[in-house]
């Protein structure tokens, strides 16, 4: 296993005193999919916003395709990143949000064109076109002139990982994307996901609540406590074998909550 | 006489008051003109404070504070008078009108500034992060996600900021403006009654308040229709 497209070294993260992510080694291979779990204030979404770059780091470095992502090289030294570098960097990532965060004044296909419109340059038919593959793929086509208001729950997450994939990212990253949803809508959103998984080439980072599915898609699975890795393995080791005692007792208390 | 009109003060309160209407009902144009003008610069020049204000670089943003803060704790006379007869000593010389709207435009316009900043500020984190994650560039995220989402919000609060212009336009009464109010105290200076132009005056004040206010209601019932939750 070498050459990751994502790898922390000796990450940190805090904020004032409390240390969110303590020196984490984390990576990440081409084409892997990665499911992020573990109790609330452990630091899973913020590696999620970090890969983003929607939050900062205070120590280490972050690389992403074997670049750094907040830092870049200049004169043979680590400088921080400028925002032209993280735009650059940012392309590669495209991010799906617990609340979905669509924009709400646009009808869904607008929200689907936006962004590849402005920032690829694609023209309007172009962009279109792209934006109805997508929703066919997440099974929508026929909502692509509502609002996001008019539509459920997870209709609204299908759409939000429909206008991710709009721009062609190469590694997508899940932060907990149906723990806003009603218990039925689950199953519709989690169908996507699979299907994307199946893609050989796409790269995906999820974190997430749902055991049984993180079981299924995965081929890794990293418990996480007090901002570090505690343990990680295949979903069976993981799930059916844990080694530590922390791990055991998370699982105990989610697969029995 | 008054833009032409003459005032019949021999037939009673009645025609006296009918007589005088045209001549009130011609300062009620300069007054909404006044009014419309200042809120219109109030309203430009209010997103452009909220905008330096919001800056990240603090070089940009604290002088914009000191300044909003300067205009919001000085009275709109004195900044009348500054403009009026300050100005013309370096040489920028304005009509009376034009100072006087400008000032309302100016003093409003510090005030707004603050209710579109809290407009702004209104509007989900989420959609920031979004449209970071999407890459689309700060302008085009602040022109296309977050100001459609920011200014129905905040119409209402800019809405009555009309009203409120409107009430403080007879202060250009000071710089010579001939508006509703001046003109109701000239004839009250040249027929003795004052009684009865000023009644009036209240009365067109209340009509046209109710009528704005309304308005205001309307624009605000009618336009979040495209799916923007208010919370």
């Amino acid at each position: 296993m070498s050459d990751p497209i994502i790898a922390f070294d000796k990450v940190k993260k805090a904020y004032g005193h409390f240390t969110v992510i303590n020196e984490l080694n984390f990576e990440v291979q081409r084409g892997e999919k990665v499911t992020i779990i573990g109790p609330s204030g452990s630091g899973k979404s913020t590696v999620l916003r970090i890969l983003m770059t929607l939050e900062g780091i205070n120590g280490g470095v972050v690389y992403v395709g074997g670049e750094p992502l907040w830092h870049e090289r200049l004169n043979g030294s680590m400088v921080p990143a400028s925002e032209r570098h993280l735009r650059k960097m940012r392309t590669q990532l495209g991010m799906v949000f617990q609340q979905f965060n669509l924009f709400p004044h646009m009808s869904v296909l607008r929200n689907l064109t936006e962004a590849p419109r402005v920032v690829l340059g694609l023209s309007k038919e172009k962009a279109r076109q792209r934006a109805e593959e997508l929703l066919e793929l997440v099974g929508l086509v026929d909502q692509a002139h509502k609002f996001p208001g008019q539509l459920s729950g997870g209709q609204q997450q299908r759409v939000g990982i429909a206008r991710a994939l709009a721009m062609r990212p190469k590694i997508m990253l899940f932060d907990e994307p149906t723990s806003a949803l009603d218990p039925e809508l689950v199953g519709e959103v989690l169908n996507v996901i699979r299907k994307l998984a199946a893609e050989h080439d796409l790269t995906m980072v999820m974190v997430t609540h749902e055991m049984r599915f993180a079981r299924e898609i995965s081929d890794r699975v990293c418990f996480f406590d007090k901002g570090r890795i505690h343990e990680q393995g295949t979903p069976e080791q993981l799930f059916s074998q844990p080694k530590e005692q922390r791990t055991r007792e998370f699982l105990k208390a989610v697969l029995n909550g | 006489m008054l833009y032409g009109f003459t005032w019949d003060t021999g037939h009673g309160e009645l025609a006296f008051a009918i007589s005088i209407l045209p001549i009130l009902l011609m300062g009620l144009i300069t007054t909404l003109e006044a009014a419309f003008l200042g809120f219109f610069v109030a309203c430009v020049l209010g997103m452009g404070f909220a905008v330096l204000r919001g800056a990240r670089s603090r070089l940009v943003a604290w002088p914009t504070a000191v300044v909003i803060e300067f205009i919001r704790d000085t009275p709109l006379i004195a900044q009348l008078f500054f403009l009026y007869y300050v100005l013309p000593d370096y040489g920028i010389l304005f009509p009376a009108f034009l100072t006087g709207t400008l000032a309302l435009g100016i003093q409003y316009s510090a005030y707004m500034s603050e209710v579109y900043r809290a407009g702004i500020q209104a509007v989900d984190r989420g959609q920031r992060e979004a449209a970071k994650s999407l890459d689309l560039p700060p302008a085009r995220t602040f022109t296309h996600v977050i100001l459609p989402q920011a200014i129905p919000r905040v119409i209402p609060a800019l809405g009555n900021y009309l009203v409120s212009i409107m009430k403080d336009v007879p202060v250009l009464s000071v710089v010579t403006v001939i508006e509703m109010l001046n003109a109701a105290k000239i004839i009250g200076d040249q027929t003795f009654d004052y009684l009865v132009p000023l009644s009036m005056v209240g009365g067109i004040y209340l009509i046209l308040t109710i009528v704005a206010s309304a308005l205001v209601r309307l624009v605000d019932v009618k336009l979040p229709k495209r799916g923007i939750s208010l919370r």
